[in-house]
C-alpha cells in the first residue's frame, strides 16, 4: 500500500518534472524547424535553455513605478501554468493527483495566469503594456468561453470532464468517426493557436510594436522575471499539445498501475507526439500570414460557433 | 429560535429609532453601526442553528387581527439567514469606519437598521401579508438611502426609478400570492404549499413570481434601475443593496417556485433559462462599458443574478423531468453562487467605497496608481477582483464549476427546449465568465496599477482599520469558500432536503478536502490541493531562483520601447481598455458607434474620437412605456380645466353608467 503510493507519488513528481524540462526543447523544435523551412540553420533546439540560464543571471530593471505585483505576478504565472500542466496526463492517465482539477479547472487555472499577466501590463503604466492587456481580454474573451465549448462537447461524449477518464474513453472502440469529435479538435486547434499567440492570431517573434500582443504586456520585464514568463508560455504550448495528444490521439498512453515498461512506451509515444506536433506548428506557422488585430475575433468567434455545433449535435444525438 | 429572530428584528427597528433620536450626536455612528453588527452575528448564528434543527414556527396577533402573522424558520430561511446576515454584519463594521466620512447622518442612520430588519423579516415570514409587508419595509428603507445625497438630482431620478420599479414587483408578488391562496383565500405559506397548485395557475404565479423576483434582483429586462439605485445610496448600503438585497429576491423566488409551487411546466423553466443567459452576458457587457467604479459593479451584479438564475432554470428543468439528483445540483449551485457573490460584491463595493473615501471620485479616468497608496485596499480588491472572475483556488469559481456540472448532467432531457437551452446556456454562460475576467481586469488595472491620473488619487491615503477589517474578513472568507467549499455544500444538503427531498452526496468525508458532486468517475474538484500546489510551487520557484540565480534590482524609467512618455494621460483609460471588446461585442447589441475626425494634413488641430453607446432595452422597453403613461397624462390633464357645467354633466353621465352597468349586471 505504501510502497504503491510511493510509486505513484514519484510518477507524479516525474511528470511534473518531465514537462518542465520538456517544454523549453519543444519551443527551441519549433523555432528550428522553423528556421529550416526558411532555408536557415537557425540554432540549436537547446537555445532556449542557454536564453533561460542568461536571463535569470541577469539583474532585474525594474520600472520605478512598479508595485509588488509587478514582481510576485511572474512567479505566480509560472506556478500557475506549472500546475495546470502537470494535471494533464502526458504520458500515463490516472496519476494520483488528476482527480485535483478536471479540464474546466485546467482551463481556469490558465485563466488565473492570464489575469495576473493582463494586470503586470497595465502595472507600469505605459501604453504598449495597455494595449497590450486589452487586446489579450479580447482574445481570451473568445477563446476561453470557445474553449468551454469544446470541453461541455467532450465531457457530453465521454460523460465526465476528468482528462483521464475523456482520454480512457477515447481509446475504447465505442468512439468511431464522429462529427462532433472533428468539430471539436478543428476549434481546440484555432483555441491553441490563440491561447498560445501563434501565428496567425499574434507573433511570438515580433518586433514591430504594434502588432504585439503578448509581446506588448510583458515588455517591461527584464532578467529573471523575464525568464519566469518566457518558461510559463512554453509550458503552455506543452500544455496544449499534451491536452490536443491526449484527448484526440490518445494512443500509448499508459493507465495507471501500468509497469515500467508500460510507462517507458508512453513516455516514448509522447515524445514522439511532442515531436510532430512541434514539426506541423512549425510549418503551419511558416504558411500563413499573421492576421490583422480585428480580423481574430471572425477566426475565434468561428471556433465558438464550431464548439457550439459540436455540442449542440451531441445535445440532438449521443451517436453524432 | 422563531423568538430569537423576532427580538432581534425588533431590536433593529429599536436601533433605527435610537438612530432617529441620536443621529446628530457624535455617538450616534457608534450605536446604530455597533448595535447593528452585534444583532447581525447573533442572527448568523441562528442561521447556522436553523440548518441543523428542525422547523420552528410562532404565531403572533400581530398585522391584520383575523389573520394573525406566522413566522417560520426552517433551513432555507436559515441559509438565507446567514446570507443576509454575513453581509449585514461586515458591512455594519465597515459603516463604523466609513460613517465617519457621512455629510448627512441623519439620512442614513435612522434608516439603515430599518432596513436590515425588513431583509430579515422577509426571510422569517411564512405568510404572504407579513412576507409582503417586510418586503415593502425593505423596499422603502432602501430607498430612503438611496435617495441620502438628494443634492444630486441624478440621485432623485434613480430613487424615482427605483420606486417605481420596486412598485411594479411588489404588485406581481401580490397577485401571485393571490393565485397561490386560491378561492379559499388562506395565505398561510403552508396551506399554499399544501394545496400544491398545478397546472394553469401554477404556471402564472411562477410567471408573476418570475416578475417580482426578478424585478427586485436585476433581471434582464427589468434591470434598468439597479445601476441607477445601488452606486446613489453609501457604499455600505450598496454593499448591502446589491450582495444581500437581491438576494432575498432569490429567496423569494425559491421560496415560491420551489416550496410553495408544484411541477411547473417545462417550458418555463425554458423561459427562465433564457432570461437567466441573457442577464449574465448583457450584464456583463454593459458593466464592461462603465468608467463609473460602482455603476460597473452594479451592473456586474446583474451579471451574476444571470448565473444564479441559469442554475435555478436547470433546476426547474430537472424537477419538471422528476430527476431530484439533477435539481438538487443545479439548485446547490446555485445557492452556492448566492452566498459567493453576497462575498465578493460587498468586498468589491467595500473598496469602491474606499477609493472614494480616499480621492473623492468613482471615476476611473481620475483614478491610477493606488496601489502605491492604498496598499490593503489594493490587496483585497484584487483578491475579490479574482474571486468574481470565476479564477481557482477562490470561491467564485466553485459555484460556477458547480453550474457547469449542472449543465453537463443531462445531455439526454427529452424535450427540445432543453436541447437547443442548455448548451447555449453553457456558451452564454462560458462568454459571461470570460467577459467578467476583462471587466474586473480593466476594473482593477484601470483604478489601482499605472500612474495616478489625478492629484487626488496620487495624494491617497488609506482607509481606516474598521473598514480594513471588514474587507480583511470578506478576503479571508472568499479564500475559505474556494479551498474549502465541501463545507458550503454539506451546509446545503439540508436547504435542499427541505425544497426538493434530495441531497448531494455528503463531501465532508472525501479525502483531502475535494468535492466531487455527482461521481469520482464524472468530475471532482479539490481546491485545497489546487492552492496547495500553486502556494508551493511559487514559494518553492522563488526561494531556488533567489538561492541559485541573481537577486539583483535596479530602479530605472520605464522601458516604453524606448519613449516613455511622462504625462499620464498617455495610458490607457477604462474607455479605451475596453476599445476591442465594445468593438466586437458591443456593436451589434449596444449600438455601439465610433466616429474618428482627422484633420487634414497642416491643420494642427486634434485628432477626435467620440464614441456613443445606446441601450437598446431602455430605448424600445421603459421608453415608450414612459412616452405613453407621459401622453396619458398629457390627455388626462385636460380634465382639470373644464367648466362647471361639464363637470356636473361628467358626473351625471358617470352616474348614468354605473346604474346601468348594474342594471345589466343582474
Amino acid at each position: 500500500m505504501i510502497l504503491s503510493l510511493l510509486v505513484q507519488g514519484l510518477v507524479q513528481g516525474a511528470e511534473m518534472m518531465l514537462v518542465l524540462v520538456a517544454a523549453p526543447l519543444l519551443t527551441g523544435w519549433v523555432r528550428k524547424v522553423k528556421a529550416r523551412l526558411q532555408r536557415r540553420r537557425g540554432a540549436s533546439v537547446f537555445q532556449p535553455y542557454r536564453d533561460l540560464r542568461r536571463l535569470l543571471g541577469k539583474e532585474v530593471v525594474l520600472a520605478e513605478n512598479a508595485s509588488w505585483l509587478f514582481r510576485t505576478a511572474p512567479y505566480m504565472i509560472f506556478s500557475f501554468t506549472w500546475v495546470a500542466a502537470s494535471l494533464v496526463p502526458t504520458f500515463a492517465t490516472g496519476l494520483i493527483f488528476s482527480w485535483t482539477g478536471d479540464l474546466i479547472a485546467i482551463i481556469a487555472l490558465l485563466g488565473a495566469a492570464r489575469f495576473l499577466l493582463t494586470l503586470a501590463g497595465m502595472d507600469v503604466g505605459t501604453a504598449f503594456g495597455g494595449i497590450g492587456s486589452s487586446r489579450e481580454a479580447m482574445i481570451a474573451a473568445l477563446a476561453e468561453p470557445a474553449m468551454l465549448m469544446i470541453i461541455i462537447s467532450l465531457a457530453v461524449l465521454a460523460g465526465s470532464s476528468q482528462l483521464s477518464t475523456i482520454a480512457q474513453f477515447m481509446l475504447s472502440p465505442t468512439v468511431g468517426l464522429r462529427v462532433s469529435v472533428a468539430l471539436a479538435l478543428v476549434a481546440f486547434v484555432i483555441v491553441a493557436l490563440a491561447e498560445n499567440a501563434r501565428i496567425p492570431v499574434d507573433n511570438p517573434a515580433t518586433h514591430l510594436e504594434l502588432t504585439m500582443v503578448h509581446e506588448a504586456m510583458v515588455l517591461e520585464y527584464s532578467g529573471r522575471h523575464l525568464a519566469m514568463i518566457e518558461l510559463a508560455s512554453s509550458l503552455k504550448l506543452l500544455l496544449m499539445i499534451s491536452a490536443i495528444g491526449c484527448i484526440f490521439v490518445p494512443v500509448g498512453l499508459a493507465s495507471s498501475g501500468a509497469g515500467f515498461g508500460g510507462y517507458a512506451i508512453g513516455v516514448a509515444t509522447y515524445a514522439v507526439k511532442l515531436a510532430v506536433a512541434g514539426a506541423l506548428l512549425g510549418t503551419f506557422e511558416s504558411a500563413i500570414a499573421k492576421m490583422r488585430v480585428f480580423r481574430v475575433p471572425n477566426l475565434l468567434g468561428g471556433a465558438l460557433m464550431l464548439g457550439l455545433l459540436a455540442t449542440l449535435l451531441l445535445f440532438v444525438s449521443r451517436g453524432l | 429560535m422563531a423568538v430569537l429572530v423576532l427580538l432581534a428584528i425588533a431590536g433593529l427597528l429599536a436601533t433605527g429609532v435610537a438612530g432617529g433620536l441620536r443621529c446628530r450626536a457624535a455617538d450616534g455612528r457608534v450605536v446604530v453601526y455597533g448595535a447593528s453588527l452585534g444583532i447581525s452575528v447573533l442572527l448568523v448564528g441562528v442561521g447556522v442553528a436553523a440548518l441543523a434543527l428542525p422547523a420552528a414556527t410562532l404565531r403572533l396577533p400581530l398585522f391584520l387581527p383575523w389573520i394573525g402573522a406566522r413566522f417560520r424558520v426552517d433551513a432555507l430561511a436559515g441559509f438565507f439567514l446567514i446570507v443576509v446576515n454575513l453581509g449585514a454584519a461586515t458591512a455594519s463594521l465597515y459603516g463604523l469606519g466609513y460613517g465617519r466620512h457621512e455629510t448627512a447622518p441623519e439620512r442614513v442612520l435612522p434608516f439603515y437598521p430599518i432596513f436590515l430588519g425588513g431583509l430579515n423579516l422577509v426571510v422569517v415570514a411564512a405568510d404572504a401579508f407579513g412576507f409582503l409587508f417586510a418586503w415593502e419595509l425593505m423596499s422603502v428603507a432602501s430607498w430612503a438611502l438611496v435617495i441620502a445625497h438628494h443634492h444630486d438630482p441624478r440621485n432623485m431620478r434613480a430613487g424615482f426609478l427605483y420606486l417605481v420599479m420596486a412598485n411594479l414587483s411588489g404588485l406581481a408578488l401580490l397577485l401571485a400570492f393571490g393565485l397561490l391562496a386560491g378561492p379559499a383565500g388562506d395565505y398561510s405559506f403552508a396551506a399554499m404549499a399544501a394545496s400544491h397548485a398545478a397546472g394553469g395557475t401554477a404556471a402564472l404565479a411562477l410567471a408573476l413570481a418570475l416578475f417580482g423576483a426578478g424585478a427586485k434582483a436585476g433581471l434582464i429586462p427589468l434591470h434598468a434601475w439597479l445601476p441607477e439605485a445601488h452606486p446613489a445610496a453609501p457604499s455600505h448600503v450598496s454593499a448591502l443593496m446589491s450582495g444581500v438585497m437581491t438576494k432575498v429576491a432569490i429567496y423569494a423566488f425559491v421560496r415560491i417556485a420551489f416550496d410553495l409551487l408544484g411541477a411547473t411546466p417545462w417550458w418555463e423553466a425554458v423561459l427562465v433559462l433564457a432570461l437567466g443567459g441573457a442577464t449574465a452576458v448583457l450584464g456583463v457587457l454593459y458593466a464592461l462599458m462603465q468608467r463609473d467604479l460602482k455603476r460597473l459593479l452594479a451592473y456586474s451584479t446583474v451579471e451574476n443574478i444571470g448565473i444564479v438564475f441559469i442554475g435555478l432554470g436547470l433546476a426547474l428543468a430537472f424537477r419538471a423531468d422528476d430527476d431530484p439528483v439533477g435539481a438538487t445540483l443545479a439548485l446547490t449551485a446555485a445557492l452556492l453562487h448566492v452566498f459567493n457573490h453576497m462575498l465578493f460584491k460587498s468586498l468589491l463595493f467595500m473598496g469602491a467605497g474606499a477609493v472614494q473615501t480616499a480621492t473623492g471620485t468613482r471615476d476611473m479616468d481620475q483614478l491610477g496608481g493606488l496601489i502605491h497608496r492604498l496598499r490593503f485596499t489594493s490587496f483585497a480588491v484584487l483578491v475579490g477582483c479574482a474571486a468574481i472572475s470565476a479564477l481557482p483556488p477562490l470561491n467564485g469559481f466553485v459555484s460556477e464549476w458547480l453550474t457547469f456540472q449542472a449543465i453537463l448532467l443531462r445531455p439526454d432531457l427529452p424535450q427540445w427546449g432543453f436541447k437547443v437551452m442548455l448548451p447555449a446556456d453553457g456558451a452564454l454562460l462560458a462568454l459571461a465568465a470570460a467577459l467578467a475576467a476583462a471587466c474586473f481586469v480593466k476594473a482593477f488595472g484601470i483604478t489601482f496599477l499605472g500612474r495616478a491620473r489625478s492629484a487626488a488619487a496620487a495624494d491617497a491615503v488609506e482607509v481606516d482599520g474598521f473598514m480594513r477589517a471588514a474587507m480583511g474578513g470578506l478576503v479571508a472568507l472568499c479564500l475559505l469558500g474556494g479551498i474549502l467549499p465541501g463545507v458550503l455544500i454539506d451546509a446545503l444538503a439540508p436547504v435542499a432536503r427541505t425544497v426538493l427531498g434530495a441531497r448531494l452526496p455528503e463531501q465532508l468525508t472525501l479525502p483531502w478536502a475535494s468535492i466531487v458532486p455527482v461521481g469520482a468517475a464524472r468530475s471532482s474538484y479539490d481546491g485545497l490541493l489546487i492552492f496547495l500546489f500553486v502556494a508551493m510551487a511559487t514559494s518553492l520557484t522563488v526561494a531556488a531562483i533567489h538561492r541559485f540565480a541573481s537577486h539583483a534590482v535596479r530602479r530605472a524609467p520605464a522601458w516604453d520601447c524606448g519613449f516613455p512618455n511622462p504625462s499620464p494621460v498617455t495610458q490607457y483609460t477604462a474607455d479605451s481598455f475596453a476599445q476591442p471588446l465594445r468593438r466586437v461585442f458591443a456593436g451589434s447589441l449596444l449600438g455601439a458607434h465610433e466616429v474618428v475626425t482627422l484633420p487634414p494634413p497642416g491643420d494642427t488641430a486634434p485628432a477626435r474620437i467620440e464614441k456613443t453607446l445606446r441601450d437598446p432595452i431602455w430605448e424600445y422597453g421603459y421608453a415608450p412605456v414612459v412616452n405613453g403613461v407621459d401622453r396619458l397624462a398629457g390627455v388626462l390633464n385636460k380634465l382639470q380645466f373644464l367648466t362647471i357645467r361639464r363637470y356636473l354633466s361628467l358626473v351625471f353621465l358617470a352616474l348614468i353608467a354605473l346604474l346601468l352597468v348594474l342594471a345589466l349586471w343582474q
